[in-house]
């Protein structure tokens, strides 16, 4: 995992979003999902470049299961974003980084 | 303007990874054109990277990952000097050589292309199809999936269906009897295509029930799937199922979009080589893995078919005089 990006739990979740002054972009993700492995690196990048305008937090979704419950994570890998606390955008599925950083353009 | 490759692989499945460790032995430096990340078997690695267990690659006494055997294809060819690049070819032009192709999410297909190569392996293999009816893009994620591995758990105690009959239809729904209390396979036809180890697995198996003859023609819910309306091939008579799953694997197409109107293909897409050989039409650019085989589509045959690829492609650049490249010479910021 790179330096930029943070780690996410269940216990941790409200805080981290509710005091974050830039966006949060959660990456709901686990160690058997084939698509969520092959974004990671992508995200560690992103995470990177983008450093004090945004954060990626990881949320392993095998040992945190309340959070992907709470916001109807049906498919892995999913991206919400958070915004002064609340979703502002969910993207499903596996991208690019071109194509990524287009969909999270609004928020850079 | 680039530097002119010697051999360019667009793809990186079973058949593009061969074509990439043995091109890389021979000392040509290939470009691997990857791919990008997507959520369906257009992606790095190909199909295998969104199964579980592969049990017929020979020399896995156990079986191994798919996602694994990929990541070893890979490290295997750049253990040999392969290059990989993580992007989508958006555009080749084979009319002059060196070949052109352009790359890239933002690729400026009117200006330079991105890469130049004396040969091309075209292994871009195939993606799966998807049911074509109203709503399926807005249910994506949503109860709709086109990888068991990656939302099976989801479905914990959930009554899910398949919809296929063949080896990635069964497999699927053996997979995903470890969640769902129940999984219906949906085929159109009264028996499964797939494997007969397969076949037997799954009609014992007390989890997986069978509709037969039939399709699904609704999808219902919002924002989350509800419910199918499935038909009766042969009646046309329509039922509600009440499912909050589905799982789609009724077959691939060819991705060979980018190479209409300049490689020879079938009306199916499939890319046309000639008998006994991966050339296509145009000489110094050959074609390997599913991409151009509707008949065995095996990671093995793929592979297979890779070997043959770069074997060709090398024996082609001798014959043109095309000198290999140093790889010291070889830029590494690729």
């Amino acid at each position: 995992m790179g330096e930029h990006t943070t780690t996410l739990t269940d216990a941790s979740f409200d805080e981290t979003i509710n005091s974050a002054s830039e966006p949060v972009i959660v990456d709901f993700w686990a160690e058997w999902c084939g698509p969520c492995k092959m974004i990671a690196p992508i995200l560690d990048e992103i995470a990177t470049e983008q450093a004090g305008k945004l954060t990626v937090a990881k949320l392993n979704i095998d040992d945190n299961p309340e959070a992907a419950r709470r916001f109807d994570v049906m498919s892995i890998p999913t991206l919400i974003v958070f915004q002064d606390g609340q979703p502002k955008k969910k993207l499903i599925g596996a991208k690019g980084k071109g194509q990524l950083l287009e969909e999270l353009s609004e928020f850079l | 303007m680039p530097e002119v490759r010697n051999v360019i692989i667009i793809g990186s499945g079973p058949a593009g990874l061969t074509a990439a460790i043995y091109t890389a032995r021979a000392n040509l430096a290939p470009l691997v054109i990857e791919g990008e990340p997507s959520s369906t078997s257009d992606q790095p690695g190909g199909q295998l990277m969104l199964t579980t267990e592969v049990e017929n690659f020979p020399g896995f006494i156990d079986g191994i990952m798919g996602p694994e055997l990929m990541g070893n294809f890979r490290a295997q060819a750049a253990r040999f000097g392969a290059e990989f690049l993580t992007e989508k070819v958006t555009k080749v032009d084979f009319e002059s050589r060196p070949f052109k192709i352009w790359s890239g999410w933002s690729a400026d297909h009117d200006g330079e292309p991105t890469h130049l190569a004396s040969s091309v392996i075209v292994s871009t293999g195939a993606q799966s199809l998807m049911l074509g009816i109203p709503g399926e893009e807005r249910l994506v994620g949503y109860g709709l999936s086109t990888c068991a591995t990656c939302d099976g758990f989801f479905f914990r105690d959930h009554e899910i269906a398949v919809v296929g009959g063949g080896d990635s239809a069964v497999e699927e729904a053996l997979f995903l009897t470890k969640f769902a209390s129940k999984v219906t396979i949906i085929h159109r036809r009264d028996e499964l295509r797939a494997s007969k180890i397969m076949q037997e697995r799954a009609l014992k198996h007390d989890k997986i029930d069978f509709r037969w003859n039939s399709r699904v023609v609704e999808l219902h819910g919002d924002p989350k799937l509800d419910g199918i309306t499935v038909e009766d091939v042969h009646t046309g008579e329509r039922s509600r199922m009440d499912v909050t799953g589905l799982f789609v694997a009724i077959g691939h197409r060819p991705n060979t979009d980018l190479f209409k109107g300049i490689l020879d293909m079938e009306d199916s897409g499939y890319l046309i080589t000639v008998p006994g050989s991966t050339a296509t039409n145009i000489p110094g650019v050959f074609a390997c893995g599913d991409v151009q085989d509707h008949t065995y589509r095996q990671a093995i045959t793929a592979a297979g078919s890779g070997c043959m690829a770069a074997i060709d492609a090398e024996r082609w650049l001798e014959a043109n005089h095309l000198e290999p490249a140093d790889i010291a010479e070889t830029p590494t910021n690729w």
